[in-house]
């Protein structure tokens, strides 16, 4: 990931410019949900329970887990009343190491009472425009040789129409996902334009297990993702507020991961029992080290974090 | 040995189809909810094409171990090449057909290092530069020339050689094994 042939010292000096406009960045993403008057928490990295989803893999500390996501604990401040949430937290994939990707990374999640996926793709929308004027960009971001217009509105297209124009097929009504990733990667991201940033709306039922359905379409999720330069930087819901619903879903979830990990994921009663309180609400998670990146005119997640995983 | 395709890494040597495979670049995909996709640059060790292949999490491959040995050319027999490991005295055999032009470069006791996978050779890595005699100088039908690689001869190999027209019978040249092109006459031949 790194070059073999520079000491830790010049990489430090070299990626200096990445730290500085990160902690940049984290002052004015706060001051963006501040001034808005969102209130910021913090919860357990190291959780008792997080959400059972079968291509989150966590780590292990004793008897509890690392933060894979602050989402249930979010949602759990939501149903006690507290209606505009934010948290920039560190969170722990297991296995999760590439160019773009580092175990240990940095979450921006935030949640509104009485709102949904697409108000929160406005707010990121709204987010992306401010930290760019606050760091004298305007709307023009120079990334990887390109410059990215991020003038609104941003490009909208749904799952169902890039999957049949780029993979020749729907994967709405289709029975098997197994495909689904692999043609998302290799053959609907690569179509994405680099100059604009596309938001990738509403998924399959099945691809989205914290998220409600369509009323007028229940085969499709209310989620939302933003891709920026090639990177995906951030997913969003209309979040599932139905307990029975929500346990039915965490129970096929649980089950896959018993059958391809074979291990025993904890039902998250606690959850599930606040979930009775959560009013109708929007929420989003995106990734800070990439935001970062796409600022930093750099693909290589290694160039924004001090320590990444050798 | 089974092993979970999360743990293969950049210089992994895998074994898909009994043919042994290095590693060349691993690239990590993953959409934030869905399943990893591993993207591998992969270099047939014993004729080195490449060809990429994509892998999702969970998949089990085959990875070998592969180390390099130096040893000792002996000779060849009926298209087999047969090699000595120095400390162990234990012989090795590789096919003329993975050796490839390499063959050109070898003489009794020139010391290569083998790539090995258990006790299977795949290829031999040659010294950068070996010294061969010639056996047979044609004669020059034309006067040194800007260009010095006037004339061919024939080396101890059997093989053929564009070298100045000063080269003699008996003479020992220097030759690059990586360009296959003469280097100097050594002079001084002990």
């Amino acid at each position: 990931m790194t070059n073999a042939d520079e000491t830790e010292r010049q990489r430090l000096a070299r990626i200096r410019m990445g730290l500085e406009r990160r902690a940049h960045i984290y002052r004015i993403v706060r001051s963006f949900f501040c001034d808005q008057g969102f209130l910021e928490v913090e919860t357990p990295i190291r959780a008792s329970t997080i959400a059972p989803e079968l291509y989150i893999e966590p780590f292990q500390s004793e008897a509890y887990l690392l933060s894979t996501s602050p989402e249930l604990y979010m949602k759990r401040l939501l149903s006690a009343g507290y209606e505009k949430l934010f948290q920039i937290s560190h969170c722990f994939r297991k296995d999760e190491r590439g160019k773009q990707h580092n175990p240990e990374f940095i979450l921006l999640e935030w949640y509104r009472s009485g709102s949904d996926y697409m108000q929160m793709i406005n707010d990121t929308q709204q987010l992306v425009l401010h930290i760019a004027d606050k760091l004298h960009f305007g709307a023009q971001i120079p990334y990887q040789g390109q410059t990215i217009d991020i003038n609104l509105p941003w490009l909208k297209v749904t799952v169902r129409e890039a999957f049949i124009k780029h993979a020749g097929w729907d994967p709405i009504t289709a029975g098997d996902l197994s495909e689904f990733d692999i043609d998302l990667v290799t053959k609907i991201m690569p179509t994405f334009p680099r100059n604009r940033p596309v938001i990738l709306m509403d998924y399959p039922a099945p691809m989205a297990s914290l998220a409600r359905l369509n009323p007028l379409n229940p085969l499709v999720a209310e989620r939302a993702e933003v891709f920026i330069g090639g990177m995906e930087l951030a997913n969003a819901f209309s979040e599932l507020t139905d307990p029975y619903q929500q346990r039915k879903r965490f129970q096929y979830e649980i089950a896959q991961i018993k059958k391809e990990r074979n291990y025993n994921h904890t039902m998250p009663e606690k959850f599930l029992d606040s979930l009775a309180y959560l009013p109708p609400c929007g929420g989003i998670a995106l990734g800070v080290d990439r935001l970062i990146m796409l600022f930093n005119d750099t693909n290589v997640i290694d160039d924004v974090v001090a320590f990444p995983e050798a | 040995m089974a092993t979970d395709i999360a743990d293969i890494r950049k210089n992994s040597k895998l074994l898909i189809n009994e043919i042994p495979y290095n590693v060349d670049d691993a690239e990590f995909m993953k959409p934030g909810k869905g399943r990893a996709i591993y993207r591998f640059k992969l270099r047939n060790l014993q004729d080195g094409s490449t060809f990429e292949r994509t892998f999702h999490s969970g998949e089990k491959v085959d990875e070998v171990s592969v180390t390099s040995q130096e040893m000792q050319y002996l000779y060849n027999q009926d298209q087999h090449y047969v090699f000595m490991n120095t400390e162990t005295f234990e012989q090795t055999l590789l096919e003329e057909s993975i050796l490839g032009n390499k063959k050109n470069f070898l003489k009794d006791g020139t010391l290569v290092n083998v790539l090995l996978m258990g006790e299977k050779a795949l290829d031999v890595t040659l010294p950068n530069f070996v010294e061969l005699k010639v056996v047979e100088s044609a004669v020059s039908n034309k006067t040194d020339t800007v260009t010095n690689q006037a004339k061919m001869v024939v080396l101890e190999t059997g093989v053929n050689l564009g070298v100045p027209t000063f080269i003699k019978e008996g003479d020992i040249l220097k030759i690059d094994t990586r360009s296959g092109a003469y280097v100097e006459r050594i002079t001084a031949k002990k």
